[in-house]
């Protein structure tokens, strides 16, 4: 059993089909960043006041800050002035938005990409928000969110119609002050989607939000806000592709959720940012601070993500627990390939009483790449009886990617109970014999042991999204063995 | 249907068969027998095409399509889509995949070959459920992942019952008795017995004669030392249980 394989010592060649360029007029500011340009992006999205003035102080705090190097990843000294801003399709500029008045040429993109905008294309029982470069193109859906009350739309949008519903929550879980690309993403962040579920509303179909960046030399920043208000439910999805370049992109988002009493809130992400060439050349740099507040009592938040994509991964998706009884959640799969390094975890914050937290992370590398968990378990405390179990399971196909994980655990209360459990595998000549002996081939083979390796997390997801999850991981690894 | 010329083998450097002839005909039933260490489970992993075992001398053909063709050009998984099955010794644990969707997919990927239509999942559950009979498994064995948690008994019956569902035209059992007691081992044994047709040939690679009170081979065979050094017919797995193999071997 503990024979390595041979044939995956050998390097994937992973096709990227999402890397098409889209051929379109934008609006772009130029290069660089200064007060000017945040100050032009705020004008550009017709803020208020306020909002201008919290992006001129976190422009300012990030100024004083450096760089993290914490991170188990390698990477040249980002030149931030080298970095367009803000790029936004030219004919969404002026006039009203309705998704059927779009550029032809968008709605192809979307279209091969697998999410039809038109009207009578539209994926039934998902309303989706799209983001191209720095703007959000608009929302589908929103007759039947209307009559049930959400507001689901993009974040400029929301600022200029829920002004005291974003002042209220934008910024309350994922202040400026945490860390640089926080910082950087308050200064500069463009758009993203804004969400919010009344009382006691199920939300009566699953959000999504799907991120495109296609110009080039640009850097996306959106910004998500998400509240789901008392004793409300909101099933969301994420997903994301860019283009095949030689040049690095920097993507440094900021998703803050809010779950109050008694609501729930699952976030699933498919992350397929281009991840480099098969020499490490070009891809995303991903780095993004993801954090809910299960802030009421029985509050429940769930991150569910597949990471799959990006040159670099820079990625925490965690929970403060707050309210009593309330529930935090960490589902991960991360696959690495190539020259691909992601260092994701999570983090839960226990406060609140008889709080429970559950972490599962599955990563796969292979190729040279580098897969790391980190992951902070902390008990405060007045966090009376909480619970934490942890799994991070490692798996290792071929003789040249590595595995590390760092778990850190702070316990400030004695009625406190944690497991953690960690495994590093291998994928062995034996099973792989195993399986091709029933008559699978090898790439079959070994995405059939990957997926079973990944089965608990991937239940997790909603169906469709469960379905492309393992369509992807299955294409990521067919060239991974030779 | 198989005719094993002068083969020799080597795993890790080390000769195990050295110049082993064997051919069975289709509505065969051949038994191995030998010592330990004598080459009989290097052979079945041999004929599957276990990568860690190289073939340095001889020769193995296989009848596919009415044409002898060289069996050890082809890779494990074209083998077992073309009929060749080894029921493991040690069958290996699949984490995470259950044991019908993982017969499905084998299924599946044997009629593809075939050139045919894959069945549905309704379709498919209904035809194993019939085949779970053959192994006296209940219909939860099917929703379990595969071999994982398995008993010995359990485990080898998931091999008989992928053979069951399979339907190779040439099965190789190594050591499949081994680890069983006196009723799984009957119901493995039964298993087998209905599992055998005038089209098909089975090789049994066994250290005892127990399982040959079971299923009656048409020939036994003697291993010794990577060359078959005797044959003959059930009596001689008879004459083996009483006076041991020393006698033949020195």
């Amino acid at each position: 059993m503990d024979n390595p394989t041979k044939a995956g010592a050998s390097l994937p060649d992973t096709e990227y089909k999402w890397g098409f360029t889209t051929d379109i007029e934008t609006d772009t500011v130029g290069k660089g960043l200064n007060e000017e340009v945040i100050r032009l992006i705020s004008k550009k999205k017709n803020e208020p006041e306020w909002l201008l003035e919290y992006r001129l102080k976190a422009f300012k705090y990030w100024q004083s800050l450096v760089e993290p190097t914490w991170a188990h990843v390698h990477y040249p000294k980002i030149d931030f002035q080298d970095i367009c801003y803000y790029s936004a399709p030219k004919k969404n500029v002026e006039g009203p938005k309705s998704m059927d008045d779009l550029d032809p040429e968008l709605v192809k993109t979307f279209e091969k990409l697998g999410i039809p905008l038109t009207e009578q294309k539209r994926i039934s029982g998902i309303a989706v928000d799209v983001v191209f470069d720095s703007v959000s193109i608009g929302t589908t859906h929103n007759e039947v969110l209307e009559k049930a009350g959400v507001i689901f739309c993009s974040i400029s949008e929301a600022v200029q119609k829920y002004p005291e519903l974003v002042k209220k929550y934008f910024g309350s879980v994922v202040p400026y002050t945490d860390n640089f690309y926080a910082a950087l993403n308050a200064a500069v962040f463009t758009d993203g989607s804004f969400c919010y579920i009344p009382k006691g509303v199920r939300c009566p179909m699953d959000l999504s939000t799907y991120f495109r960046i296609n110009a080039k030399d640009t850097g996306q920043f959106e910004r998500t806000l998400l509240v789901a208000d008392e004793g409300s439910y909101v099933n969301y999805l994420e997903g994301c592709t860019a283009p095949q370049r030689d040049e690095n992109q920097l993507h440094a988002a900021v998703v803050e959720l809010v779950a109050l009493e008694n609501a729930e809130i699952k976030y699933s992400t498919v992350q397929n940012w281009y991840t480099g060439d098969k020499n490490g050349l070009g891809g995303i740099y991903n780095f993004v601070t993801k954090r809910g507040k299960a802030a009421g009592k029985h509050a429940k938040i769930s991150w569910t993500q597949v990471e799959s994509g990006s040159a670099i991964t820079w990625k925490y998706p965690s929970v403060i627990l707050q309210g009593d009884y309330s529930e935090g959640a960490f589902y991960s799969v991360a696959l690495t390939h190539d020259y691909m390094q992601a260092d994701t975890g999570t983090k839960m914050i226990h406060i609140g009483k008889n709080t429970k937290s559950t972490i599962i992370s599955k990563g796969i590398s292979t190729g040279h790449s580098s897969n790391s968990y980190r992951g902070l378990v902390k008990i405060m405390p007045q966090a009376e009886n909480a619970r934490n179990y942890s799994q991070c399971d490692s798996m290792l196909v071929g003789d040249e990617c590595s595995a590390h994980t760092y778990p850190y655990i702070e316990v400030k209360n004695k009625s406190a109970t944690l497991e953690h459990e960690a495994t590093t595998s291998r994928i062995s000549e034996d099973q792989i014999f195993y399986l091709q002996s029933r008559g699978l081939n090898m790439e079959k083979s070994i995405s059939m042991l990957v997926n079973g390796f990944c089965k608990q997390v991937f239940k997790e997801l909603p169906l469709e999204f469960s379905v492309e999850a393992v369509k992807l991981i299955e294409m990521k690894l067919e060239n991974s063995v030779g | 249907m198989l005719e094993i010329k002068n083969l020799h083998a080597k795993v890790d450097e080390k000769e195990i068969l050295k110049g082993l002839n064997l051919s069975a005909k289709a509505g065969e039933v051949h038994a191995i027998m030998g010592p330990n260490g004598s080459g009989k489970s290097t052979l079945s992993k041999v004929l599957a095409g276990h990568p860690a075992y190289e073939v340095t001398e001889g020769e193995v053909l296989y009848e596919i399509n009415f044409q002898m063709k060289n069996l050890l050009e082809l890779t494990p998984d074209e083998r077992a889509k073309e009929g060749v099955f080894l029921a493991f010794q040690y069958p290996i644990e699949v984490p995470g995949i259950s044991n019908i969707s993982f017969l499905q997919t084998a299924f599946n990927s044997i009629l593809e070959h075939q050139g045919s239509e894959p069945l549905t999942d309704e379709e498919f559950r209904s035809f194993v459920e019939e085949k779970l009979k053959i192994v006296s498994m209940k219909k939860d064995f099917l929703e379990r992942p595969v071999n994982v948690g398995f008993s010995g008994g359990e485990k080898k019956r998931n091999e008989i019952l992928q053979m069951a569902v399979l339907a190779p035209r040439l099965a190789l059992l190594d050591e499949t008795d081994s680890g069983l007691d006196i009723d799984a081992l009957r119901i493995v044994s039964e298993g087998v017995n209905k599992l055998r047709r005038e089209d098909n040939a089975i090789v049994l690679v066994t250290h005892y004669q127990r399982l040959l009170q079971y299923i009656k081979p048409d020939f036994v065979h003697v291993l010794a030392n990577g060359k078959i050094i005797e044959t003959g017919d059930y009596k001689l797995a008879e004459t083996l249980e009483q006076r041991g193999y020393d006698w033949l071997v020195n």
